[in-house]
């Protein structure tokens, strides 16, 4: 066997401490990585795992010691010799705002897991009274392939990331506006078919609220035909071109209804383009 | 490639028309279609004389350096520039960046293969890679990057008329010998026909009978008329496919098929060598049934019982031909279903189960030991020979056709999603020619070759080059391209010219209501 | 890149404002918001053919360039009039009271606008035509002080021979004879801290930007002076620019910068006009460009103009402005001094403390600092004074509280700071006694509150204030500004104290704790020391 060439130098072990606990992790990983490594659960709505940290929803937060403000465990790199807490009685009120923040302003309903950390932190979303302010608004249906509904938008940054410089390279899409006001847009909100959009629907894969969706599945939810009990997810090779993408096809009585790709492929890290994403109607019954 | 420019990389493309990568790259060049080999003649003869070449690379691991300057030498960038219309500089550019690049690759797609010259065209790349050492090394080499998903893996399998499975050559006694007693037959030790080849053999009236597997020839090939024709004059065609296509629709039988790709089990093979696991997530509709039944049960029919896997388990019957192939392919030999499914997917070579090899081939181009090092790669002489239908007063303008991003070769696939991106067929003309003939963006026209005529809409397109006109083919039922393309083929590999036609515009007449 | 433009074809107008933007330099990213002001001058408003045309030339993707210029305040994207009069709605000028504008007509726009920087002559407005100061012309306010302001009031903004003259650019002479290592030295023991707000010690800054291998280096004066209230760098600016190249020309030679970046904000329109025509005057006297003055340091400064917000002034929210990119702060680390401006070491330092500079190179030992009195007081303006005076000796020196009121309380550090009441009056004005006392200096702001004001109006002025200038980035500020607006006005209409008390206080920890920056950790101050300190909607208090 001839020598593998390695790409990353090995890296450099340092300690830290969580919840009293001594952690080694490699230089380079942040506190999310180290509270990972312990299993300890942190909720993250903003993070992932193939963007760059954008640390806005700050649902992360830690204390570390020597911070005056709490860290987003997300984006903040461990350093030699730091003291982490993950369950201060200021992180868990920090985490039961943000969870009810977000929760007073935005449809979470198909947020994955947001109901267990209401348990978790005891947030009440409803507290801010019924006349709180709210992004709600009529969803976006501007073309057959997928929906934007803003009324579900957390604002973080995941799919203007994956749209523009982190993946795709289109730059559709933007943060617009600003405070409460900023949202998701098009240049002049224009609708999808008059921007730059090529549908990959990266965006769609790293959207962590449903905010966006593929039609089918948006149809679905409103017509109250989408069980997720009768779903099942088939990881295959997309069909058209040589590139190889793994697509994870979710499958409900016989039909497509979502299609994604695993995170870890070495192939696109989850990235996909229009074929693969939306360009399974030939085996739609 | 996107992320690759991000980390600080240089990205030249050499296409006729502005592409979307032109738009991110460095530097576009662009040549003049079918003149390929004259820019990288060009661009290796000014590595060698700005004294760029890799001296010790190729003394040690090349042959036939001598005649490949020699031939070159012809090749200075005024005439190239004079040739492929790329400025000098720009050749230069291009020839300087490469050469002094720690890391370099040459990626290519249809518009390099698609020529009578494709094998040519692919020659003169390799001998570019060679003369900088450019090869065998991670994160440098030649890339084909595949434009469909299984190409690589039918190769791979010996979908091929002359390689067995694993790219054994059908001559090698030593190679057939395996096959023979793995299969209890003699497996015949000659090449068979490539898909132009039979059609060839169809027009001399030696090939009467033809079973197409997933291919609808009847739209992709070039100059349909007469490939539709020939299909029609055989005594007998089976076709077994997806879809009901425009070849079915010629057939005596047709098969249905399920969908490979997510209504069965097995593997495919991607750009990078890598085979991956395909699964089944949908039951076929209708009467459509897995091709390996199709076959299982032709075999059976013509007096041969073959059993793979549990009966009933598409799962365990794709591992059981899997596990075939493996005793039979040592490229394969280390890929089980477990660990192709645990590493997403193996690149070949993968010859043990225990080890992976690095992710790039010919490494042993730099091996220190003669022996290890093995057959030294050659160097190609390679002239340029311009595109075999030639521009005339009568067919003025070049014709290229290429893909759109939401389409997919002839559309039987992507056809059926509502894609909001997607606008019917135009033929794309650079707004000066436009002019010159007189037409109008959004015009209807005639498009005349010397083999048919079509008509569509005038699109304008600044990214394409003066006397450069676009078409897709993706949607044949409304305008059939490929009876404007030309069947010229490579002699060697096969592939018709369909990158390079001649054609005229004509003016339709203007309807009296109009008037 | 390949970027796709739908917006139609630009006006001539549109183009020609490009062309002379791009005559003299090469298009980069960090054009956008130049670019955005050049078109928006030249029309009144941003098109999409405009912002289209906009990023054709930067190469930058519509969709972002309309991010950008969604951003603030001062763009229009929809048509608006070229003629813009901005009337202050802010707390020093309405004292939180309902503002009742005129009309606009199709020629000209009235608006209202977040605190001008003109509390000194409250109620204050601002005109302009296509971007340029149109008004108000008569600007008589006090501004007294000796050393920081000793310029102010004469005629040394457009006179390099008058500033120097008045010992201008001794200061930089003397840099150039003791080196940079002394420079820095001398800054770390003087003691400066800046005077922006956060009081973090300048010589740390620069000392660390100095030692930092990767170049190059950037200084960038923060001028987006905006907290209501403050008007002190406006009038170093409008009355002294010379003194603040001077000190970013010092700042760069001490630190290794060869470049600067002056940020104004957008409502500064006169100084931005004195400081582009004394930037003209210092290069054509060979003191910015290559080897000033003989020495082999060349350094130059560009200015960049704001253009309406405040979270601008945070000092990385200032380095995305510049880079052309939606003004929103990053996450620290890094901090500026390891990867600030275009991820490069920079120093960025309050225009007020960058006065400090010549004088403490010149070995000069006073210590002063800027306050901006308004409000309820008989002269408003900025008075420079020792640090060691109390807030009682400056609103007397101010001729005290305006005749015929009563103070009521006293509003210290702008809205991101906290009220003294009436028992505070002998707390000296210092960083550290103001700390200790509960109360914080922050930039200065002295705002004295009379019996006539609504203080619950004030405070909901307050809480929209940080509503409209949240960059809407990380939830706790995006959301809890609105929340928290929403309790005080429940609570001004009588709801239950008990209850909105605790919310606001839950919602303001939170901000404070899990903001990305200064905006959102303070949004509550204010609010949290009228509850506290003067007993707001506690006990039936109004």
């Amino acid at each position: 066997m001839s020598e593998v060439t390695l790409v990353d130098a090995p890296r450099r072990r340092i300690e830290c401490t969580v919840d009293d606990r001594p952690v080694r992790v490699g230089e380079g990983d942040t506190i999310l990585g180290a509270c990972n490594r312990e299993g300890i659960d942190t909720p993250t709505l903003c993070w992932g795992d193939t963007l760059t940290p954008k640390n806005a929803c700050r649902v992360c937060v830690v204390e570390v010691e020597g911070s005056r403000a709490l860290v987003p465990a997300c984006s903040r790199k461990v350093e030699p010799g730091m003291v982490v807490r993950t369950d201060t009685p200021r992180v868990r009120h920090a985490r039961k705002l943000v969870l009810e923040l977000l929760g007073s302003s935005v449809d979470l309903s198909t947020t994955p897991r947001v109901d267990e950390w209401y348990d978790r932190y005891e947030a009440d979303p409803t507290r801010f009274g019924e006349v709180a302010r709210t992004v709600a608004q009529p969803a976006k249906v501007d073309n057959d392939l997928y929906v934007r509904d803003y009324a579900k938008c957390i604002l973080c940054y995941k799919c203007v990331d994956a749209c523009g410089d982190q993946w795709q390279g289109t730059f559709a899409i933007a943060v617009a506006g600003r405070g409460f006001a900023s949202h998701i847009s098009t240049e002049y909100d224009v609708p999808l078919p008059e921007s730059a959009c090529v549908y990959c629907g990266n965006c769609i894969e790293v959207c962590p609220t449903g905010a966006l969706s593929f039609k089918v599945e948006f149809d679905k939810r409103a017509d109250g035909t989408w069980a997720e009990d009768r779903q099942q997810v088939t990881d295959t090779i997309c069909p058209y071109c040589g590139v190889g993408c793994t697509l994870s096809l979710t499958v409900q009585d016989n039909q497509i209804v979502r299609v994604g790709s695993p995170h870890d492929s070495s192939v696109t890290h989850g990235n996909l383009c229009i074929k693969g994403r939306f360009g399974w109607a030939h085996v739609a019954r | 490639m996107l992320a690759a420019l991000r980390r600080g990389a240089k990205l030249f493309v050499v296409d006729p028309r502005r592409t979307s990568s032109a738009q991110w790259a460095h530097g576009w060049l662009s040549p003049d279609v079918g003149s390929d080999v004259a820019l990288a003649n060009a661009v290796a003869r000014e590595i060698i004389h700005a004294g760029l070449a890799d001296g010790a690379f190729i003394d040690r691991a090349t042959v036939g350096y001598a005649e490949f300057a020699a031939s070159v030498e012809e090749w200075t960038l005024e005439r190239a520039e004079a040739v492929t219309g790329v400025p000098a500089a720009s050749i230069r550019e291009l020839a300087h960046t490469y050469a002094t690049a720690e890391h370099a690759q040459l990626c290519w797609t249809l518009g390099i293969t698609e020529h009578h010259n494709g094998v040519d065209n692919v020659l003169s790349l390799i001998n570019l890679a060679l003369l900088c050492g450019h090869v065998g090394r991670y994160a440098s080499g030649l890339n084909p990057l595949r434009g469909q998903n299984n190409v690589q893996g039918g190769g791979d399998m010996g979908a091929i008329p002359n390689r067995l499975p694993g790219f054994q050559d059908i001559e090698d006694d030593d190679a057939r010998a395996a096959f023979d007693t793995a299969w209890g037959t003699e497996v015949p030790p000659t090449y068979g026909m490539h898909l132009s080849q039979m059609f060839d053999a169809m027009e001399h009236g030696d090939l009467r009978a033809l079973y197409v597997m997933g291919e609808n020839p009847a739209q992709s090939e070039a100059d349909s008329t007469k490939a539709i024709a020939l299909l029609q004059s055989l005594d007998h065609l089976v076709v077994q496919d997806v879809f009901f296509t425009k070849t079915a629709e010629l057939a005596d039988v047709v098969l249905p098929a399920s969908a490979s790709w997510c209504e069965s089990e097995g593997t495919v093979t991607n750009s990078e060598r890598r085979v991956q696991r395909v699964r089944k997530a949908l039951d076929p509709p209708g009467q459509a049934r897995d091709d390996v039944d199709i076959l299982l049960d032709m075999a059976s029919l013509l007096g041969h019982t073959w059993t793979y896997g549990r009966p009933g388990d598409r799962r365990s019957i794709a591992e059981g031909i899997w596990q075939e192939l493996r005793s039979l392919s040592p490229l394969h030999a280390g890929m089980s279903y477990e660990r192709i499914e645990a590493l997403g997917g193996i690149q070949w070579p993968c010859p043990d189960e225990h080890t992976l090899e690095p992710s790039f081939l010919h490494g042993r181009l730099w091996h220190d030991d003669p022996a290890e090092r093995g057959r030294p790669a050659p160097f190609s002489v390679v002239l340029n020979s311009p595109p075999v239908d030639a521009l005339d007063d009568d067919f003025p303008l070049r014709l290229t056709t290429g893909r759109r991003l939401d389409s997919y070769n002839t559309g039987v696939q992507t056809g059926r999603f509502s894609s909001p991106r997607r606008r019917a067929e135009t033929i794309d003309l650079f707004p000066a020619d436009a002019e010159a003939l007189g037409v109008l963006a959004g015009e209807r026209v005639r498009i005349v070759s010397r083999r048919g005529a079509v008509e569509a809409p005038v699109r304008l397109d600044t990214g394409l080059r003066p006397g450069l006109a676009f078409m897709t083919f993706h949607f044949p039922d409304e305008v059939d391209v490929n009876v404007l393309t030309i069947d010229a083929v490579d002699p060697k590999s096969g592939t018709a010219e369909f990158k390079a036609s001649a054609i005229r515009i004509e003016r339709l007449p203007v309807p009296a209501a109009a008037v | 890149m390949d970027l796709q433009f739908q917006g139609g074809e630009a006006s001539a107008e549109e183009r020609g404002a490009l062309d002379r933007l791009l005559a003299t330099q090469a298009p980069r990213r960090d054009l956008v918001l130049p670019a955005l002001h050049a078109v928006h001058d030249a029309v009144g408003w941003l098109s999409p053919a405009g912002i289209d045309e906009i990023g054709r030339r930067l190469d930058v993707a519509p969709a972002e360039v309309f991010g950008v210029a969604t951003f603030y305040a001062m763009f229009s994207t929809t048509p608006r009039p070229r003629r813009v009069t901005y009337v202050c709605e802010d707390i020093a000028c309405t004292g939180g009271a309902h503002l009742t504008l005129d009309p606009s007509t199709d020629a000209h726009a009235v608006l209202p606008s977040p605190c001008l920087g003109l509390c000194d002559h409250a109620p204050a407005r601002l005109e302009l035509d296509g971007g340029r100061y149109v008004g108000p012309m008569a600007r008589t306010s006090t501004l007294r002080g000796d050393h920081l302001l000793a310029n102010v009031g004469t005629t040394a903004y457009g006179d390099l021979v008058a500033y120097r003259a008045a010992g201008g650019y001794r200061a930089l002479a003397r840099s150039f004879e003791v080196g940079p290592a002394a420079v820095v030295q001398m800054v770390s023991d003087w003691g400066l801290v800046g005077r922006g707000g956060a009081a973090f010690p300048t010589g740390r800054k620069w000392a660390a930007v100095a030692a930092q291998p990767t170049f190059p280096h950037y200084v960038v004066c923060n001028a987006d002076e905006s907290e209501p209230g403050t008007f002190k760098d406006r009038v170093l600016l409008e009355d002294d620019p010379f003194a603040i190249i001077e000190a970013m020309t010092i700042a760069g030679f001490a630190t290794g910068a060869a470049q600067g970046y002056l940020y104004l904000r957008g409502e500064y329109p006169l100084a931005a006009e004195r400081l582009e025509n004394a930037f003209r005057l210092a290069r054509s006297a060979g003191l910015l460009g290559q080897d000033i003055e003989g020495s082999g340091f060349s350094f130059d400064i560009d200015l960049r103009v704001g253009a309406g917000a405040y979270i601008c002034g945070e000092e990385t929210a200032i380095f995305n402005s510049i880079e052309g990119y939606r003004g929103e702060p990053r996450n620290k680390p890094p901090f500026p001094v390891d990867a600030g401006l275009f991820a490069k070491p920079t120093v960025v330092n309050n225009v007020e403390t960058l006065a400090c500079i010549p004088h403490i190179v010149l070995g000069d030992a006073r210590e002063t600092k800027l306050y901006c009195l308004s409000g309820a007081v008989a002269s408003p303006g900025v008075y420079e004074a020792p640090l060691t005076v109390t807030l009682r000796e400056l609103i007397e020196s101010a001729g005290g509280v305006r005749e015929g009121s009563t103070l009521k309380a006293v509003l210290l550090g702008g809205a991101a700071g906290a009220f003294a009441g009436p028992d505070d009056l002998d707390v000296e004005m210092s960083f550290t006694a103001l700390r200790d006392a509960g109360l914080s200096l922050g930039s200065g702001v002295v705002m004295v509150i009379d019996e006539t004001v609504d203080l619950g109006a004030f405070l909901a002025r307050i809480a929209d204030f940080f509503v409209d200038e949240s960059c809407g980035q990380c939830v706790p500020c995006r959301v809890g500004t609105v929340r928290q607006q929403e309790a005080v006005a429940r609570l001004r209409s009588g709801g239950d104290a008990l209850h909105e008390l605790a919310l606001l206080r839950d919602v303001g920890v939170a901000m404070r704790d899990a903001s990305i920056c200064g905006l959102g950790q303070t949004a509550y101050n204010a609010i949290e020391s009228a509850i506290t300190r003067i007993g707001m909607f506690t006990k039936g208090a109004r």
